[in-house]
């Protein structure tokens, strides 16, 4: 019957369609027929999927055909097997499941039989497509014989063959879970794989292809490392590659070795010192692409050994999994020299290229993780360099030496630093102003920002760095500095920003306060230049604006107050602009975000004051009619940075918010509705809290707008799942504003609770990320929970809710018995219970009698180390025992 | 546009991703955009508003100032609410009620104010099992006042309701700088004014951000007190924000040790006798032999009561309120009379109901029944200013008439201490038999 099936289908194929016409169509310079046909091929995939899949198949496996119809053919098979958004791509399994078991296994054997052509794209292609097909079957235990039939190539003459196979497998090993694939398959893999990347294998595509793999693979490689004489044979494979005569075999090994480190950091002592050797020669001598992976491999295990010592000391688990070799301070004596001569190797007008990334930054990005590694001991080994270079005639030797400096400032002791940074920061600063080279200045003045960021502020013990008698100095200078080139001004913006920082916790008595009408100035200077466009410098010129002001205090609040009609002058005359092309309009676009950025933080410091409030709100009207506009502008970046600052206005403002409801309420639904830009919807579901908690009852009208709004976010499979758990925090924003007013979404809101409640009480999370995320869920529910019982409280329609305390306490019953609440859920959790009895009084005494864990549950969060969590639990205990002694 | 930022991920350590291609890391860039550290920033303040909004809701249902309902003498007088928001069945909220008791004019405020605060009785007895269930402290010679910190500002009051102190501290929202959550959310501190060192010594703790702390037992209290006053820099040295520094009194067991800690040992404060509370009592406002008050010449300059010269008068002198039907009763709840004076004498004196007048006592006209105080004769001594609120309570009378003649001296709480001890002993032994 299957066959039967096959034939109509290739009949009706070929009576209705020619493939390779239409797809070298969709590829024409042409833009109508290019439309017609891409048109002709959603038809054909929306009408007859199987013929569909299987005529494109047939495409790409056919050698007469034209390289570029298989090739597209191929590509639009993958297309139909995968996608970047979640709610598609379960969508694209899900079909390609349900097809006719003849068809599937006829595309395979057409994809399998692609990997012998003689064309290099259509193998490639077809490699893709496999592995995509392997991705959906293999975790349904599906087609077993792939593997094995792949790995029976192996053993072909061919080189194609080989390279086109080992291809596959490296995709497949991306594709697919490691623990989809028995241990038995894996090391077939991983011996096929590591033969072909050995010495011995005479053909180098091949050779490239099996490192490739190798890379994809290592995370298969569980058992075989823990393995001595597999491992050893594995990593004698990858050195011997690295020194392979084929620049992109070399360049894959070291990526492999990256890959180990930070994958098998705990198995890599035997093996440091060889390794230590090529990655040293790789760096002094290879080509840029190659250096700069042996470069990685240092940054990578200074990445580990940062994780785990960061664990060491942390208060609660003072452990680590995995223990710390010091494979960096081991290797400092000789790796600090290295990494040292590499920023010597500076490009000319590297800082004016946004994408550059050469060997000097990255050396210096690598000794700053060094130093974040080691801390202290680094000091001596950099400094003689720094000193030596600093005053030299040639820039890069000034360049080299500021930069190492720089990078060191973030590690090391205050202690060790201090007087080193107190005899430096008078060079620096007149560095900044007299060097001749921009690069220099460049440098100079990141290294000053590093000196405010890591060694200036209240929280150190040692002497400030920064006085009452050199703070006038370091403005005076960084705000000369803001004049310079836009490089160097975005630099100098950048310290200043640290300035402002460290005096967050000044008091009443800023060192910057008698400075700030003039930082301001110099600051709105800059943000106007012509330039500021380049080098992002007017971002940084309003990012800098924005930290001087949350960092001010009251005493300049009189100029912070001058600043708003500024900022709102400048966002109307952003709205005042003709008719604009798409790039001025993304510009535009661009400024609106920072001015409304602006204006936010602003929002929240005078709207924070009870001093300024006042007089602050004045300005409101006038506000809230800029932020509209910006809204009807319509773009999303915009759109977000304006609900920022909106949800700041309308907390400052409180009640008095509810006469822009009227006009706001279009563009909050909006926001709502904004399933592509999901961090759009999930700031906008933050402003509905702030909404509730400014108007409270206000916000009635708009409720069942922002309720339907909100059920059907949550209903939705397009919406990114990170804004869900807000969703049900803002359902308990919403009633405990509204009260027992929330009666009429009950029906439906509770519904969505238990079930998403179910779900997340009985997740298993598999990984950190997993458990995280069900951590946020169950906290956005309990949220949920407690706004809605203590909404409801003392309201004469209490018992509305309680047919749904018996699944709540079952909630809490399974996430106390699931263990793996973290702190936060736990006191939201026993909040949750208190709310209970708080709202039901003595109707919900027996039920919590009933319940198999709250008691247990109410004393492990009476005795816990958590503060907020004992908080919670008090008052749980207390609302509890008053509802059960009734 | 997003600056550039690109961070890799730590890399995981369970290998379940393949690990990350891209080496590029950040080059002479913070690590974080200003724009991320905008949308955090909102997303952490709409969680801490949103917490404080729940413990607003929470603090509601514990009706923090409102009155009792167990207790009858705030049945008799319902809540000062003027601006009549409080319906029955909708419970005011603390500041609601705190902002309308500030409203109370004269003795209505002098009665709401004493109200709240837990007034110990005078210890003329050792209680039973001091050690296990008592807590000591030394109370410091002061002002006992209550301590509101809300809206920016503390004010601290007697116990007659008028103001001590208008000032800005680090207690939470109490000053303009650094208000956190809801300005209005209070806190409400027992405290004694120590004048000397210009120090309020805290006693116990009322209310905590909006979290009522009446429910909870003197010890959790205690506990609390001293981690969250940490949480803050109420205990530093005055500044401009701060104008008087928080203090607390060092609590112990009421072991031999505590005890001898509390009697004997050195504190920065004048000492003016000591203060017990009972572990397990929650907070009650008003007169409770819950917290107990003792005293003698070595830990207490104010042993005996004096005159208004500042004298020991010969005769004991006790201030009695006088009532609406003649009757002289103390300010205990409800209150015992002891003694009355005729109508015509009343009129003739010029005397109203509510006036607080001092009587001699003669020792021979003193009778002790059941532990309670029986007078046979009054002596009436005068009629006392507006600066003395209130009546003695009855403990206060027997405690005075004890310190002249047969006083309760440390060496007894001694020994009631030991004994104690001895008892939760034996009582082991008793249980094996």
């Amino acid at each position: 019957m299957s066959y039967l099936t096959l034939l109509f289908w290739a009949y009706r194929v070929s009576m209705s369609l020619d493939v390779t016409q239409i797809l070298l169509s969709a590829q024409s310079a042409d833009g109508s027929i290019r439309k017609h046909a891409e048109e002709s091929l959603k038809q054909f995939q929306e009408q007859n999927l199987p013929g569909f899949l299987l005529s494109l198949s047939t495409e790409l496996a056919t050698n007469e055909k034209p390289e570029e119809s298989r090739r597209l053919a191929g590509l639009i098979l993958k297309n139909a097997l995968d996608a970047k958004e979640q709610h598609r791509k379960n969508e694209l399994f899900q079909r390609w499941l349900a097809l006719d078991a003849g068809v599937k296994a006829q595309v395979k054997a057409l994809l399998l039989q692609t990997l012998s052509s003689p064309v290099a794209s259509a193998r490639s292609t077809s490699s893709q497509v496999i592995a995509k097909i392997a991705g959906i079957e293999i975790p349904q235990k599906q087609w077993p014989e792939l593997i094995g039939s792949l790995l029976s190539n192996i053993h072909q003459v061919q080189p194609n063959v080989k390279q086109a196979t080992l291809e596959t497998l490296g995709y497949l090993c991306e594709e697919v879970s490691p623990e989809a694939v028995d241990q038995d398959q894996v090391n077939k893999i991983l011996t096929a794989v590591v033969q072909g990347m050995n010495a011995s294998e005479g053909n180098s595509e091949v050779r490239l292809a099996a490192t490739r793999a190798l890379y994809n693979a290592l995370g298969f490689a569980q058992v075989n490392f823990s393995n001595d004489m597999e491992r050893d044979y594995i990593m004698r494979v990858v050195c011997e590659a690295t020194q392979s005569p084929d620049v992109k075999i070399r360049q894959a090994a070291f990526e492999c070795l990256v890959a180990i480190s930070s994958t098998y950091y705990d198995k890599l002592a035997t093996y440091m010192q060889d390794i230590f050797n090529i990655t040293a020669k790789a760096v002094r001598g290879d080509e840029e692409s190659v250096a700069l992976q042996a470069m990685e491999f240092w940054s990578s295990i200074c990445d580990e050994e940062i994780d785990i010592l960061d664990e060491y000391s942390s208060e609660f688990t003072a452990d680590s999994d995995v223990p710390c070799y010091y494979f960096i301070k081991q290797a400092l004596p000789a790796l600090v020299p290295m990494l040292l001569e590499t920023l010597l190797k500076q490009e000319d007008d590297q800082d004016l290229d946004e994408g550059a990334w050469n060997l000097a930054m990255a050396g210096g990005t690598c000794l700053g993780l060094v130093a974040r590694t080691v801390g202290d001991d680094i000091v001596p080994l950099v400094m003689p360099f720094v000193e030596e270079n600093i005053t030299k005639p040639e820039w890069r030797h000034r360049e080299a030496a500021t930069y190492a400096f720089g990078s060191i400032l973030e590690g090391p002791s205050a202690d060790k630093l201090t007087p080193l940074v107190n005899v430096a920061l008078n060079f620096m600063l007149s560095a900044l102003v007299k060097d001749p080279n921009n690069h220099v200045k460049d440098t100079t003045a990141w290294t000053l920002g590093r000196i405010f960021e890591f060694l200036h502020g209240s929280a150190l013990e040692t002497a400030p760095v920064i006085t009452a008698e050199n703070c006038q100095q370091i403005l005076t200078v960084l705000l000369q500095s803001m004049k310079d080139v836009p490089n160097v001004a975005e630099k100098a913006c950048g310290a200043l920003y640290f300035l402002a920082q460290g005096y967050v916790d000044a008091g009443s008595a800023s060192p910057l306060s008698p400075f700030f009408q003039d930082i301001v100035q110099s600051l709105l200077v800059t943000s106007h230049r012509e330039d500021a466009g380049e080098s992002r410098l007017r971002t940084a010129a309003y990012e800098t604006l924005n930290e001087v002001v949350r960092c001010s205090t009251e005493e300049t609040a009189p100029i912070v107050m001058q600043l708003v009609p500024v900022i709102m002058m400048e966002l109307h005359n952003t709205l005042e602009a003709g008719k604009l092309s798409t790039d001025e309009r993304e510009k535009r676009s661009d400024l609106q975000g920072l001015l409304c950025g602006c204006l936010q933080v602003i929002i929240q410091k005078l709207g924070g004051m009870e001093s300024t409030k006042f007089a602050f709100l004045q300005y409101a009207d006038q506000m809230m009619d800029l932020f509209l506009r910006v809204f009807a502008c319509r773009n999303a970046t915009v759109h977000e940075e304006a609900m920022l600052a909106i949800g700041a206005l309308a907390y400052a403002a409180g009640s008095s918010f509810a006469k822009y409801m009227a006009q706001f309420y279009q563009y909050l639904e909006m926001g709502l509705q904004n399933f592509e830009e999901y961090q759009v919807c999930a700031i906008t579901v933050g402003v509905v809290g702030d909404l509730c908690r400014a108007l409270e009852d206000k916000i009635l009208p708009y409720c069942d707008g922002i309720m339907t709004q909100l059920l059907k976010d949550l209903s939705s499979n397009q919406l990114h799942r990170s804004v869900k758990p807000p969703i049900f925090s803002c359902f308990g924003d919403i009633a405990l504003a509204i009260g027992e007013n929330f009666e009429k979404y009950l029906i439906y809101a509770m519904p969505m609770l238990q079930s998403a409640a179910d779900l997340s009480a009985h997740t298993t999370a598999t990984d950190d990320e997993m458990l995280d995320y069900t951590n946020q869920l169950r906290n956005g529910i309990l949220e949920a929970y407690s706004g809605i019982l203590q909404g409801f409280k003392s309201s004469p329609k209490t018992q509305l809710l309680m047919p749904y305390a018996p699944h709540i306490l079952q909630f809490l019953d399974a996430l106390h018995n699931g263990k793996d609440m973290d702190d936060s859920v736990m006191k939201t959790a026993i909040g949750v219970l208190g709310d209970l009895a708080d709202t039901l009084g003595v109707n919900a005494g027996p039920l919590i009698n009933q319940s198999t864990s709250s008691k247990q549950f109410l004393d492990e969060c009476l005795s816990s180390d958590d503060p907020l969590v004992k908080e919670s639990a008090d008052w749980a205990r207390i609302a509890i025992s008053r509802a059960v002694s009734g | 546009k997003a600056p550039l930022t690109r961070r890799r991920p730590p890399p995981s350590k369970s290998a379940m991703a393949p690990p990350q291609h891209d080496p590029r890391r950040p080059y002479k860039r913070p690590a974080i955009s200003d724009q991320q550290r905008r949308r955090d920033s909102a997303l952490q303040t709409q969680s801490a508003r949103r917490a404080d909004a729940q413990a607003r809701a929470r603090s509601l249902a514990n009706s923090l100032l409102s009155p009792q309902p167990s207790s009858p003498a705030a049945a008799d007088q319902p809540p000062p609410s003027p601006d009549a928001r409080g319906e029955r069945g909708h419970d005011p909220t603390v500041a609601d009620v705190a902002s309308a008791a500030a409203k109370l004019r004269g003795p209505d405020q002098r009665r709401w104010f004493a109200r709240q605060i837990m007034l110990p009785e005078w210890m003329v007895d050792a209680p039973p099992h001091l050690a296990r269930d008592w807590h000591v402290s030394a109370r410091p010679a002061g002002k006992r006042c209550m301590v509101v910190s809300s809206n920016g500002i503390t004010i601290s009051r007697l116990r007659n309701g008028t103001i001590l102190h208008r000032f800005p501290s680090a207690l939470p929202n109490g000053s303009k700088k650094g208000l956190s959550g809801p300005a209005s959310s209070y806190s409400i501190l027992d405290c004694i004014f120590h004048e000397p060192d210009e120090t309020y010594y805290i006693v116990d703790m009322i209310c905590w951000r909006g979290y009522s702390l009446y429910d909870c037992t003197a010890e959790f209290r205690f506990f609390w007190v001293n981690s969250k006053l940490t949480e803050t820099s109420a205990g530093d040295p005055p500044s401009t924000y701060h104008r008087y520094r928080f203090s607390v009194v060092p609590m112990y067991e009421s072991t031999l040790e505590g005890l001898q800690a509390a009697y004997s040992g050195s504190t920065p404060y004048v000492k003016d006798g000591l203060l017990f509370y009972n572990k397990h009592a929650h907070f009650q406002a008003g007169i409770t032999p819950l917290t107990l008050v003792w005293k003698d010449n070595t830990c207490s300059q104010y042993l005996i009561d004096t005159d208004s010269e500042g004298q020991v008068p010969t005769e004991q002198h006790v201030v009695l309120e006088l009532q609406e039907d003649g009757k002289l009763v103390t300010s205990d709840d409800p209150p015992i009379a002891f003694g009355s004076l005729d109508n015509e004498f009343i009129q003739k004196s010029n005397l109203r109901p509510g006036n607080l007048l001092r009587f001699s006592v003669r020792d021979e006209s003193v009778k002790l029944v059941d532990g309670k105080m029986e007078i046979g004769q009054l002596q009436l001594a005068g009629k006392l200013n507006r600066s003395r609120t209130f009546a003695d309570s009855h403990s206060k009378v027997l405690f005075q008439y004890a310190a002249r003649h047969a006083p309760l001296r440390i060496e007894d709480l001694v020994a009631a201490v030991q004994s104690n001890s001895m008892e939760i002993e034996s009582t082991d032994v008793e249980m094996q038999g």
